[in-house]
Formats: structure tokens, C-alpha cells, sequence
């Protein structure tokens, strides 16, 4: 038997019992939301689970798909996804912050890479079996681990429910949070400086 | 089930589904009928008559060429990739139209009877702003994915010309648009135009461009690079690429790029609107109207002033003629960028000294411009043109029959 196969269960019953874990912990938020929100309605229940299968799903599209530009596809709807998630949590900022980094500036850059590299839609990834099995079981302890803390951690659902507003976000992060702020420009600009350096053609 | 839908409906969340079913359609026919205007602007600088067959002057083409784009063949190549194939022209005009949800097209509709005014906005994020810049920044796929797909070479230079070209215009655009933020201290679009709508002098309404005019230009430059149109239109030169990203595509899956496309310009126009022009703001009118006529009022200016930029992008695709792609690059990393990063921090110095918003505003981006122009001169930086580190004019083999 294929092991393609076996990974497919696996990524099936895992998305099934994240999918459950999910929904019973969005249950409980939008039960305690229920006394400062009032507006939680069946659209959330629905459009949480349409997006889940929207994540989930292209999530095993980028784990089966032989061609590397259709994984790159996946990885756009995961994260475009994950963001719509935010949104519908009402966390504006970080869907769009993961819009803009992740789906507009990375997967961008991915996508180039990929097709400067690659030469023709025809080209197949093939996975040795042996690799398939080692990161087969991989993901399951990591699976299992995931798991372990969704259930057993202490979420939170009494605490502050409204969001934090963009203008906290901004003063936070220009005040109590700027040395890390900072830091994480400095970083990214001897990132780029160095990527500059490596790509700049020898002087002759 | 009832009871809340009926409970929904006399809300925000109600009266934004309305609308979504409104401005949809509203924007979809808009498109179809730019296409029909843009054909008629190309006659009319090229001394044509244009489409005149189909229904008085010409009025029924678009609905004929939504049937003859349904009706063709809908062949693929073979070697295409197929799902990506068929999912490009989708994600090309699905995300073009995700802008719609936050642009506010006509204020706040107050009916009687109700505590609070509706906006008339599908979605009042916090955050409007920067979700528009997203959305557009995810523009690009749909091109790559179908230069890439279509397994053949023009095509697949399309995409890539197409994908560094808004990847690189993103990074002024953003700039230009950062101008504006920090300048009304506003993330809000909604807020942006009620900003606007104030008067100096008792007539003069205070829209941004009358400050940030420069800004403006670049936001302008950027947003015609990233819908893809003339002059920047690289990614289907069809002197150098048959059609660009879209060769192997026909029928409706064309026609959806060409949606795309246009519902882009629509939301990058009422984008400019918003952010420079007052929005749906009525000049002769000083206050924002809440009665339903006036929505209305505000709704056609909103729609009026739309048209107008329509008008200048296609005026201007079928005046200028198209760069080349190293100037496109040179313009974007040499003038633009270096220009709104000036200009933002212009606007960081002014809101220093507290005076964002007045007429330093404009001292200081037509003060940008004059440094820029004696910089480019003095040191003669290379921005357009030929580059002093391209092959000499003078050293060049002659021409049979000629010196250079």
C-alpha cells in the first residue's frame, strides 16, 4: 500500500479532531463574549467553519501536491485563511499585518523563487518513501503535542474580550515595546544590507 | 432564525448586506460599461467613431460581447497546469473585488426612527486603510499564477515582469499613502474624508490634494503600475510578449482578467477619491448630508468623481506611449521612492512643530520637488532615459549611410 495513503488518515483525523477542538473552544469564547459583545451570531459558527476547512484544506493540498508552484497556492489560501480568521476574531490588525507580510511579501517572494528555479508546470516533487514515513511520524508527535496543549491548557475565557485598539497598538509599540521594535528593524535591515552584498555582481 | 434576521436587518450588519448586493452589481455594470467608455475615449483621441453597431450609439456592446465571451469555445492549452489554470482569472477579479468592502461611498444614512446613522460602507474597520493596501498587495497572483500556468514563455514573462513591477511600486505607494495618515492621524477612511470636508476661506473645501499634491501624483503613478495600465502595462506588451499573461487565456476566463482589471481601477480610483478628493464630500455643500437624498447626492458625486479618474487612465493609456522595463524599475527605485520617503518625512517634521494639515504642507512638497529637481540636475542623477553606464551613443558602429 501506498504511504501517500497513510498520511492522508492522519492529516484527515488530525483536521477533524483540531476542527472539533476548535469549535468547542470558539463556543466557549462567544458564550462568555455573549455578556460584552452582543452581536455573536450564527455567522460566526458558520463562517469559522468555512474558513477552517478553507485553512485545513489547503493545508493538505500543500502536503499531497507533487508540483511545487501548487504548493505555494495552498500555502496562499492557508495564510489568506489564518487572516480571514483574525478578522472574524476581530483582530484587525493582525489580519491584515498577516496579509501584508506573509500572503503579499513572502509568498510573493516564494513564488518568484519557485518559478525562476523551476521550468515547466510539468515538473513532479517525488518523495521517497522513507522520508514520507520519518516526517509521517513527525507530524504526528507534533500533532499530538499541539493537541495535548489545546485541551489542557487553561484558556482564558473571562479575561478581556474587546480587542486592542490600533491606537494602544501604536503607543505600545513606540513606548513600552520600542527596544524590541527597534531591535526587529535593525535585524531585517543587516538582512537586507546582506542579501544586497550576495547578490551584487564581483567588480572585474 | 427569523426573528434575528429581522433584528439584522434594521442594523449595520443589515443595511451592510444591502449594500453588498448593491454596490456588487452596481460596480460590476460600471465595469462593463468602462469597457464600452474606454473603447469610445480610444476613438474619440484617435479620431474614430468607436462601437456604434449595437443598440443606440453603441450602447448594447458591452451586453454583446458578455454573451460572445460566454458563448466561445473555452479551449486550454495542454501543456497548462489545469487547476491553476482555470483558478488564475478567479483570484484575478475575486481580489480585486475583496476593496470594495471598505471604501465609504456616501457618508452615513440617518432613517427615522433609528438611534444610530448607518454608514454607508459594507465594512467600518478600524483599519480600512491598510486593509486596502493588503488587498491590493495580493493583486499579483492572479497575473503570476497565469503567466505561470499557461506553460508558455510570453506568458510566463508577462507574469514575471508583472510581478516585480507591483512588488516594487507597492513600497511608494504605501509611502504616499503613509503621507496622508500621518498627516490626518487617521487609519479610518470614513474619518479621512469627514476630515475633508471642511471649508477654508468659507468656499475652498480642505481636500488633501490641495495640500499634498506631489503625493497625490505619486499615489496616482503607482496605482496606473499596479492595475497594470498603460503606460506600465509590461506584463501584455504586445510588441514583445503576443499578450502577455493572458495569450493562452479566452472566452470568459479573458474576460475575467479584463473585470479584474477594471474593478482594480474602480477601487484604486475611489481609493485617490477618497484619500485626496473629498470622498463622497460635495463641494458646494459644507456639512455631511444623513437625509436619504442627500446619500443619494453624495453617492452620485462619490460615482462622479470615480468616473473622472476612469477617464484619466484611459486618457493617458491611449496618449502616452508605454515604458521600457528598466525605466519602469528606474523610475520606481530612483524617483518614486526617494521622493515619498521625503515627503513622509516632511510631514513627520510638521507634525513635530504641529502643523499638519496648513500650508506648510505644501511649502514642504513643493519644496521637495525644487531640492529634487536642483539634486538631479547638479549631480545629474539618472532618473528616465539613457544611463550614463549604458553602451555610449558616440562609440556605437554607425548606421550604413549615416553617423549617429
Amino acid at each position: 500500500m501506498n504511504f501517500k495513503y497513510y498520511i492522508w488518515v492522519i492529516l484527515l483525523v488530525s483536521s477533524a479532531v483540531l476542527l472539533c477542538g476548535g469549535q468547542t473552544a470558539l463556543a466557549q469564547e462567544s458564550a462568555a463574549a455573549a455578556a460584552i459583545v452582543p452581536a455573536s451570531g450564527p455567522l460566526e459558527v458558520i463562517f469559522f467553519w468555512v474558513l477552517a476547512i478553507m485553512i485545513i484544506g489547503s493545508a493538505l493540498w500543500i502536503a499531497l501536491t507533487g508540483s511545487v508552484v501548487r504548493m505555494a497556492v495552498g500555502l496562499f489560501f492557508s495564510f489568506g485563511g489564518v487572516a480571514l480568521l483574525f478578522f472574524l476574531l476581530q483582530a484587525y490588525f493582525l489580519g491584515v499585518v498577516q496579509l501584508i507580510v506573509y500572503v503579499g511579501g513572502i509568498l510573493v517572494l516564494v513564488v518568484f523563487g519557485i518559478m525562476l528555479t523551476s521550468s515547466s508546470p510539468h515538473v513532479r516533487y517525488q518523495v521517497p518513501r522513507m522520508e514520507l514515513a520519518t516526517t509521517g511520524l513527525v507530524s504526528l508527535l507534533l500533532f499530538m503535542v499541539l493537541g495535548h496543549v489545546l485541551y489542557h491548557a487553561p484558556w482564558s475565557t473571562t479575561g478581556p474580550q474587546l480587542p486592542v485598539s490600533m491606537n494602544e497598538l501604536g503607543r505600545g509599540l513606540l513606548t513600552d515595546y520600542l527596544v524590541p521594535f527597534e531591535l526587529a528593524g535593525v535585524v531585517l535591515l543587516v538582512v537586507m544590507v546582506g542579501a544586497a552584498y550576495l547578490a551584487r555582481q564581483e567588480k572585474r | 432564525m427569523v426573528d434575528w434576521l429581522v433584528i439584522q436587518f434594521h442594523t449595520q450588519l443589515g443595511f451592510s448586506i444591502v449594500l453588498l448586493l448593491v454596490v456588487i452589481p452596481a460596480v460590476l455594470t460600471g465595469v462593463g460599461y468602462s469597457t464600452y467608455f474606454e473603447r469610445k475615449v480610444s476613438a474619440w483621441l484617435q479620431d474614430r467613431h468607436g462601437p456604434n453597431r449595437a443598440g443606440p450609439l453603441g450602447l448594447l456592446q458591452p451586453v454583446a460581447d458578455g454573451v460572445k465571451f460566454l458563448l466561445k469555445e473555452d479551449f486550454m492549452p495542454a501543456g497548462a497546469d489545469r487547476p491553476l489554470y482555470i483558478l488564475a482569472p478567479m483570484l484575478s477579479m475575486g481580489i480585486a473585488m475583496l476593496g470594495l468592502a471598505v471604501i465609504p461611498w456616501g457618508g452615513s444614512y440617518q432613517p427615522a426612527g433609528l438611534a444610530e446613522p448607518l454608514q454607508v460602507q459594507v465594512a467600518g474597520l478600524d483599519i480600512g486603510l491598510l486593509y486596502l493596501l493588503a488587498v491590493g498587495a495580493l493583486g499579483v497572483y492572479g497575473v503570476v499564477l497565469a503567466g505561470w500556468s499557461s506553460n508558455n514563455k510570453y506568458a510566463f514573462y508577462g507574469g514575471l515582469r508583472a510581478a516585480a513591477q507591483m512588488v516594487s511600486y507597492e513600497i511608494p505607494l504605501g509611502l504616499s499613502i503613509l503621507v496622508i495618515v500621518l498627516a490626518s492621524g487617521q487609519l479610518r477612511l470614513e474619518n479621512i474624508v469627514e476630515q475633508q470636508t471642511a471649508l477654508w476661506w468659507g468656499f475652498l473645501p480642505q481636500w488633501n490634494i490641495f495640500l499634498h499634491p506631489v503625493s497625490f501624483i505619486i499615489m496616482f503613478t503607482c496605482v496606473l503600475a499596479e492595475t497594470n495600465r498603460a503606460p506600465f502595462d509590461l506584463a501584455e506588451c504586445e510588441q514583445e510578449l503576443v499578450g502577455g499573461f493572458h495569450t493562452e487565456y479566452n472566452a470568459m476566463k479573458w474576460a475575467m482578467f479584463f473585470l479584474g482589471e477594471y474593478t482594480h481601477m474602480i477601487v484604486g480610483s475611489a481609493f485617490m477619491v477618497c484619500l485626496f478628493f473629498g470622498g463622497w464630500h460635495v463641494p458646494g455643500l459644507a456639512a455631511e448630508q444623513t437625509t436619504l437624498w442627500g446619500v443619494l447626492l453624495q453617492l452620485a458625486v462619490m460615482g462622479a468623481k470615480i468616473s473622472i479618474f476612469i477617464f484619466v487612465f484611459m486618457w493617458i493609456r491611449w496618449t502616452l506611449p508605454r515604458f521600457r522595463f528598466d525605466q519602469l524599475m528606474r523610475l520606481c527605485w530612483k524617483g518614486l521612492l526617494p521622493v515619498s520617503l521625503a515627503l513622509a518625512l516632511v510631514v513627520v517634521v510638521e507634525l513635530f512643530f504641529n502643523v499638519p494639515r496648513s500650508y506648510w504642507s505644501l511649502i514642504g512638497e513643493v519644496g521637495v520637488v525644487a531640492v529634487a529637481l536642483v539634486a538631479v540636475s547638479l549631480f545629474r542623477i539618472p532618473v528616465t532615459g539613457r544611463q550614463w553606464y549604458l553602451p555610449d551613443l558616440d562609440n556605437r558602429t554607425p548606421l550604413r549611410g549615416g553617423s549617429v
